[in-house]
């Protein structure tokens, strides 16, 4: 079994059924890759496996435990599971470190000196150190991005889910984020990541799957998924991504 | 223009300014008219005072001061006539662009002097009415002797409304902040709490505060209800504001923590903070700001209601008022408490206008 298994999982709201059905795996210490068209329900997939959206029938399963449906500590859950967003990730209202710390110390009752010491080692690794005790409107898009990376770091969790994290940024700044996910991955951090970035997604990815209509169309090792796709519409999707000039 | 010749390039002739000096002469007429009315005034104020034996000579000294005031006016007026005057020299040596900046400025002196003689007028006219009846409307509602005579009893009366007002805020704020968070609790079960919280907050928003003090601070004791029916008429009186406010404070919280980015939800439970934590370390510390402007109007509206206590029989600022007012056939004391109230509630008007603006001018940025 594998380390997250998604299997047969529905979503609608109201009458828009967004996943219809959806299998995926990940093992550990891989790094898997959603890619598909606007809409396809990326986003809503990675929020399906934080808890952040119930789904309708299916299970999802992280370790060997179930974690999806009624009777499920949400709480224990997204102490297992990060999640960073495309945006207005940080608390405005906090510094940097307090953002970092918030969790770590009310939900796993760190104390505050064990906390912030932590938070330090972790923004020093993304060399913004120095930007502790500043707000998020005083740091660029990619360096609010980056924190909110550690601060889903901070919590130490088993899988990290980032949903089109750069797609928000000035393109000169994606790179620096690209490259704390790159770090991560050399680390052996389990990752599923909704992007555009295309080559990015082939330079990391242990697996790529592409998402249609709320179901995985087609998934495979990157170099597959890319040079030689099985399906038409992964085809169509992955020229037209080529058209814009994204690959 | 130049459609008559086709195979010119269609290009506007520079125009020549509209005249300056209709509008100055306009200027002149109004602020001469006004300056006109307000000696009238003057004049009829200084005949008032006489007739009642009041002539002072310091009084005489401030009626001229007084009148002298909107000669003022004749300044722009002036201003607007030299700047015409410049136009039309420009005019004549026909350098347009001269005649025109000349012109702006002549127009613009002019229309300054009337917006300030049209204010004054309506100052004086307010002087003339106050002194209608030989000045029985001035004194109806502003006869000093007994303003003063009354005034420490008004004022003592008045601070009643103001610990009112200062406890049933406390106590607002909490309640409204319960009702506001039953309102937002998630899941099913929360949904009979939500919807009682919905159907409290509509009633008492539907209702007229004179009639919830009314049947809460009269219906209460009638109905010999334990414990509540021991209760002063004043903390009857703050049990009703508190439950009637607390519906439209509760929707200002609502309208607050809803105007928050549903993102920022996100991220604080993704980050395994629970409902509770996520409100009061994430959505409450954000929301506030932009709670407290509507808030601070809601407890204005408050303050200025606390004077409706006296339909349950509080002797509160304007009760006493009132009987001071019918023992003596004259409103001055009912004057001194509607002054009080203007007095603490204009500055948190213009407060509440500050912090709006700062907020207008922080979200621009
Ligand atoms: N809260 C919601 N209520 C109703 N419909 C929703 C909601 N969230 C998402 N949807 C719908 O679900 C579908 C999938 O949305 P989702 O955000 O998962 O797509 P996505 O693949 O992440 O797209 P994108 O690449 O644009 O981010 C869309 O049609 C969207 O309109
Ligand atoms: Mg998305």
């Amino acid at each position: 079994m594998s380390f997250l298994e998604i299997r047969n999982v529905h979503k609608h709201y109201g009458d828009i059924e967004v996943l219809r059905g959806t299998n995926l795996s990940v093992e550990q210490h891989q790094v898997v890759c959603l890619i598909g068209p606007s809409g396809c329900g990326k986003s809503t997939l990675l929020r399906c496996i934080n808890g952040l959206e119930t789904i309708q029938s299916g299970e999802i399963c992280l370790d060997g435990d179930r974690i999806s449906g009624p009777g499920v500590d949400l709480n224990a859950l997204r102490r297992e599971v990060g999640i960073v967003f495309q945006s207005f990730n940080l608390f405005p209202h906090m510094s940097v470190l307090h953002n970092v710390t918030l969790a770590p110390l009310q939900v796993l009752k760190m104390p505050r000196a064990e906390a912030e010491e932590r938070a330090m080692t972790l923004l020093k690794r993304i060399g913004l150190e120095h930007k502790a005790k500043a707000f998020p409107d005083q740091l660029s898009g990619g360096q609010q991005q980056r924190v909110a990376i550690v601060r889903a770091l901070a919590m130490g969790p088993r899988l990290l889910l980032l949903d089109e994290i750069t797609s928000a940024l000035d393109p000169e700044l994606v790179s620096e984020v690209l490259n704390i996910v790159r770090d991560l991955a050399a680390e052996g951090m389990t990752m599923l990541l909704a992007t555009h970035e295309m080559g990015f997604a082939k330079e990391v990815a242990s697996k790529v799957c592409f998402l249609y209509q709320g179901v995985v169309h087609e998934e495979g090792p990157p170099e597959q998924i890319f040079g030689d796709p099985h399906e038409d519409r992964t085809r169509a999707f992955l020229s037209s991504i080529i058209e814009a000039g994204r690959l | 223009m130049n459609r008559h010749e086709p195979r010119e390039a269609p290009r506007r002739a520079a125009s020549s300014p509209p005249p300056a000096f209709p509008l100055a002469f306009a200027a002149l007429a109004v602020s001469a008219g006004v300056i006109w009315v307000a000696w009238a005034v003057l004049l009829h104020l200084h005949r008032v005072l006489l007739a009642n034996g009041l002539e002072q000579r310091w009084m005489d000294g401030l009626l001229v001061g007084v009148g002298l005031l909107p000669l003022l006016l004749l300044i722009p007026v002036v201003r607007s006539f030299i700047y015409a005057a410049k136009a039309r020299a420009a005019l004549t040596g026909s350098d347009l662009a001269a005649a025109r900046v000349q012109t702006a400025e002549a127009r613009e002196w002019a229309q300054y002097a009337i917006g300030y003689a049209v204010a004054t007028v309506l100052v004086f006219l307010g002087i003339q009415f106050l002194l209608a009846n030989g000045g029985a409307v001035a004194s109806t509602f502003f006869k000093l002797e007994l303003i003063r005579s009354s005034f420490g009893l008004v004022l003592e009366a008045f601070w009643k409304n103001v610990w009112m007002f200062c406890v049933a805020e406390v106590f607002i704020l909490i309640w409204g902040l319960i009702i506001a968070v039953a309102r937002m609790i998630p899941g099913r079960a929360g949904q009979p709490i939500r919807f009682l919280a919905i159907v409290y907050t509509d009633a008492f928003r539907g209702l007229p505060t004179i009639i919830s003090i009314y049947l809460i601070a009269l219906g209460l004791p009638l109905a010999n209800v334990p414990w509540v029916k021991d209760w002063s008429p004043e903390w009857l009186a703050i049990l009703a504001l508190t439950v009637s406010y607390g519906a439209y404070v509760a929707e200002v919280y609502r309208a607050g923590l809803d105007s928050i980015h549903p993102s920022q939800w996100s991220a604080a439970r993704s980050l395994g903070l629970s409902f509770g934590q996520t409100l009061r370390f994430v959505i409450i510390p954000q929301a506030v700001r932009r709670i407290i402007p509507p808030l601070l109007n809601d407890f204005i509206a408050l303050q200025k209601d606390t004077a409706l206590v006296n339909v349950v029989g509080v002797i509160d600022g304007f009760n006493q008022a009132k009987i001071i007012a019918s023992n003596r056939f004259n409103l001055s004391a009912v004057t001194t408490v509607a002054l009080l109230f203007m007095l603490i509630t204009i500055p948190q008007t213009r407060l509440v206008d500050r912090l709006l603006e700062t907020e207008k001018r922080r979200i621009r940025a």
